[in-house]
């Protein structure tokens, strides 16, 4: 069996690692509420290392149904996920260099479960969010949390709630897809040379 | 039955009928013109307008702004008069803006808008408009929709022939309408020694091209005449400008009579490139005057005012190649240039034709001296040889003209209630068509610059009688627009006006609304009262002044209690709305205050003075519907009497251990 990736899966590997560079400039995630008297819509976007847009606009809101004020220095994630996707990165052009299958593999399972793990912790701080409400809130509707979703659509009172990647998020999953073709191809073909 | 005699029964059969005579041989009013194409009109709900209309809003002293074609009225934005609503004229920060060289002058009667213009075509980025009883000229930012400048103009009364600008806006101009003995003389004279003692001029004042402040650059003394309107020559006329003016009988009383009498008054045209000729070889005499400038600033949130006390005067009499006279027959209104620059129309208000002039004529004139002695000193260039053609019967009573992109000349005409339309080079009539009633000025997009926009005219009447509800004996002015598009005028919509509407501009939407202002960086803001955040927010007493630094954002002020402000104390609210967000102005007042409210933008500090004249608890609220707890958005101030002992104290949000109750003031 061929332990090593062709010179084009290599090449594609090194490129799609190196994409991941996009995070640096571009927001991951963005968070969009709409609501009759905001047509044009408030965005929060967050980066690996901070957020930006309408954020004080959404604390001003918030404050009415008591959740906490948000604000980048809460998130720990800040503080070390620039390390983490410097280490993906070195990851991914090892996997390219060496051009070794395994290497790759495990480079795509870390990329799969790392971003589970985004997931489960937007998920865990939209919780806390949602949740832990100052109980001397103006408004205060029994029973009702304020928990935005992790992906996609959610009405949360007069707000019509959108949570989805954004242009660097989805760089990572386009670079991440691009990894798992390559992986599956390179087995493909390899069954294939096998089976002959 | 005695009714049913037969003479009596044909007699009422008779009678009837002659009523029946009588109603159809009356002219057709109202109802034969009712039935606009309301389609064109109709903008839907949710959709933007197609074009900005800044109106004047005459005696109001403001001006307002409407959406066409839909006649939607969006906003009066605040310049001469006072607005307690806004707070104009009543914060700290904006009083300066109405001081002049009277003092403290918060009313004004604001006839003619005009819009910057580059290289002859609207801008949007300021509209200018004259002052008329204290004359005045004020500018307003279109970022802002605000009063950001109001200059006072000396050596005049009634400044009616402004505030038209030149095709860039290097200057804009102003006329007096009453000559006047000028500022530096002894004004106290015989009123009938009016030929020797008073004196016309007027004024040109430069904009500065990157923040739009006017400075009076010079002043053309004249012969004591009335100015009544003028525009600048554009394109090959770029240079000249054009002033129409009546009472050349020099009457000082009863002048609807005695300015009258003349067959012909004049159009004033001023060479003002040769007037900075004059003004840079020194040949301008620095006349001693006192006249109120006033800057509004963004970044201050305030304004100042300054008395100037020079100017520099150009006399038409010694100077020559600089003003000329062209006869105009019977006491000229509107003075207007078409879009190629060449075609000067004068409106004797009162002849029974409308002469426009010719510019390269006029220049020929000049050259071959084809003069008619002169007018005080000014040559007067003879009628024909300055004359393009006449336009002949056009209506009654000609006011004021505006062009379309095709070549035709629309005018109003006060007296015969109507839009006549003709072509400007054969001067034919094309079509005419009612107003309801009495049109005053009228106004197409962009009419009076080199890029008319065309598409409406709005025509804007003096006179409204039975168009609208009756509301007792003071009716509503009102605009009326029209279809130009086609070759016929057609009338598609009626709508009210504020104040009384003289002239008007308008531009394309999308000129203006890209640049308008969502709100004020709070970081930017540099009111040396502000309180930038809440932090901030604090109470401090020099004397028996109060300063009160207070914070607004939803749904709270800061401090929302303040005790130890005692009678006769000086209190200065200085509320500085803390939200960064479109649309979410807070309101200040505060219960028994003898001046109005507060309307804070966001990002903004303005500062509401209170003196309280009786101890007690007064209340204090915000005035506009901020949030769902706006109802909650409040606060008290306790004051005491003179002498008393409370300590000045302030909080928000401070809830009182239960056996803490003070007891009131001894």
């Amino acid at each position: 069996m061929n332990k090593h990736l062709s010179i084009i899966s290599r090449i594609l590997v090194a490129f799609a690692s190196g994409a991941l560079i996009a995070v640096f400039l571009l927001p991951a995630w963005r968070i969009d509420l709409f609501a009759p008297q905001y047509p044009e819509g408030l965005s929060m976007y967050i980066w690996i290392n901070k957020l930006s847009g309408d954020v004080e606009i959404i604390n001003g809101l918030n404050h009415y149904i008591g959740m906490k004020h948000i604000s980048a220095e809460m998130f720990p994630e800040f503080k070390y996920l620039t390390y983490v996707v410097i280490f993906f990165m070195a990851l991914g052009m090892t996997a390219a260099i060496t051009g070794k299958r395994k290497i790759l593999l495990i480079y795509i399972i870390a990329t799969i479960i790392g971003g589970l793990l985004v997931l489960y912790d937007l998920y865990r701080w939209g919780y806390d969010y949602g949740h832990n409400l100052d109980p001397k809130a103006a408004i205060q509707v029994p029973g009702l949390s304020y928990q935005p979703p992790v992906l996609g659509h959610k009405r949360l009172l007069n707000f019509d709630a959108y949570s989805f990647p954004d242009a660097a998020g989805w760089i990572v999953i386009g670079a991440g897809t691009l990894c798992i073709l390559v992986w599956l191809t390179e087995w493909y073909i390899n069954r294939k040379k096998r089976k002959t | 039955m005695k009714i049913f005699q037969p003479k009596k029964w044909q007699y009422l059969f008779i009678t009837a009928f002659a009523f029946f005579l009588l109603e159809s041989c009356k002219p057709k009013g109202t109802q034969s013109a009712a039935g606009g194409d309301a389609t064109k009109a109709y903008v839907a709900p949710g959709k933007y307008d197609e074009f900005y209309n800044f109106v004047s809003g005459g005696f109001s002293g403001q001006m307002s702004v409407y959406g066409l074609p839909s006649g939607r009225l969006l906003r009066v934005i605040p310049v001469f008069s006072t607005d307690p609503e806004k707070g104009w004229g009543f914060s700290e920060e904006t009083k300066p803006m109405l001081n002049t060289s009277h003092g403290f002058v918060p009313w004004d009667d604001a006839h003619h808008p005009e819009l910057s213009q580059t290289n002859g075509e609207v801008d949007g980025r300021w509209v200018f408009i004259n002052g008329n009883n204290t004359p005045r000229i004020a500018r307003i930012d279109l970022k802002t929709f605000r009063t950001a400048e109001i200059i006072e103009i000396p050596n005049s009364a009634g400044n009616h022939s402004s505030a038209f600008v030149t095709e860039n806006t290097e200057y804009v101009v102003a006329g007096t309408r009453f000559s006047i003995p000028p500022d530096d003389a002894n004004g106290d004279v015989p009123i009938d020694s009016y030929k020797q003692n008073f004196k016309g001029n007027v004024s040109f004042l430069s904009v500065d091209p990157k923040e739009g402040h006017m400075k009076i650059a010079f002043q053309i003394r004249t012969p004591g005449v009335n100015f009544d309107l003028s525009h600048a020559g554009k394109g090959n006329s770029h240079g000249w400008f054009f002033f129409s003016c009546y009472n050349s009988e020099q009457a000082n009383t009863l002048l609807e009579v005695n300015a009258s009498q003349r067959d012909k008054d004049f159009i004033m045209a001023v060479n003002w490139k040769k007037a900075e000729e004059y003004l840079k070889a020194g040949k301008g005499r620095k006349q001693a005057v006192r006249y109120a400038h006033n800057i509004y600033s963004d970044k201050t949130h305030s304004a100042t005012s300054t008395i100037e006390t020079e100017i520099t005067v150009l006399d038409s009499k010694e100077l020559a190649d600089m003003v000329y006279l062209i006869p105009c027959p019977k006491s000229p209104h509107g003075c207007d240039v078409d879009p190629t620059g060449e075609y000067i129309v004068g409106s004797g208000k009162l002849a029974a034709l409308m002469p426009v002039y010719s510019f390269t004529k006029i220049q020929k004139a000049i050259a071959d001296k084809a003069f008619d002695g002169d007018y005080e000193g000014i040559p007067v260039i003879k009628y024909e040889a300055a004359l393009h053609g006449e336009v002949q019967k056009p209506g009654l009573g000609p006011l004021h003209t505006e062009f379309d992109a095709n070549g035709n000349a629309y005018t109003s005409m006060f007296v015969s209630s109507e839009v006549v339309k003709w072509n400007v080079k054969s001067l034919e009539v094309l079509d005419r068509v009612p107003t309801y009633y009495s049109i005053g000025h009228l106004m197409v997009p962009g009419g009076d610059s080199k890029k008319p926009f065309g598409k409406y005219l709005v025509a804007y009447n003096k006179i409204t009688k039975d168009r609208y509800l009756p509301t007792g004996p003071e009716l509503t002015q009102s605009a009326q627009l029209y279809d130009i598009s086609g070759d016929k005028m057609k009338l598609i919509l009626d709508f009210p006006t504020i104040g009384e509407p003289h002239y008007a501009q308008a531009a394309p939407a999308e000129l203006i609304n890209k640049n308008s202002l969502k709100f004020f960086k709070i970081e930017e803001n540099e009111n040396p009262y502000a309180a930038k955040g809440e932090g901030q927010a604090k109470v401090t007493r020099e004397g028996n002044k109060v300063h009160v630094y207070m914070t607004s954002i939803r749904s709270h002020f800061n401090p929302d209690n303040i005790e130890g402000v005692k009678v006769g104390d000086e209190v200065y609210f200085h509320v500085t709305n803390l939200e960064q967000d479109w649309d979410v102005p807070h309101g200040f007042s505060v219960k028994g205050a003898n001046n109005a409210e507060l309307l804070i933008m966001p990002g903004e500090t303005q500062t509401l003075k209170w003196v309280p004249e009786k101890s007690g608890m007064f209340p204090f609220y915000c005035t506009d519907f901020c949030s769902a707890l706006h109802q909650e958005m409040q606060g008290y101030i306790r004051v005491s009497p003179r002498g008393s002992n409370v300590a000045l104290e302030y909080s928000t949000g401070k809830t009182p251990a239960p056996s803490a109750a003070k007891e009131p003031a001894k």
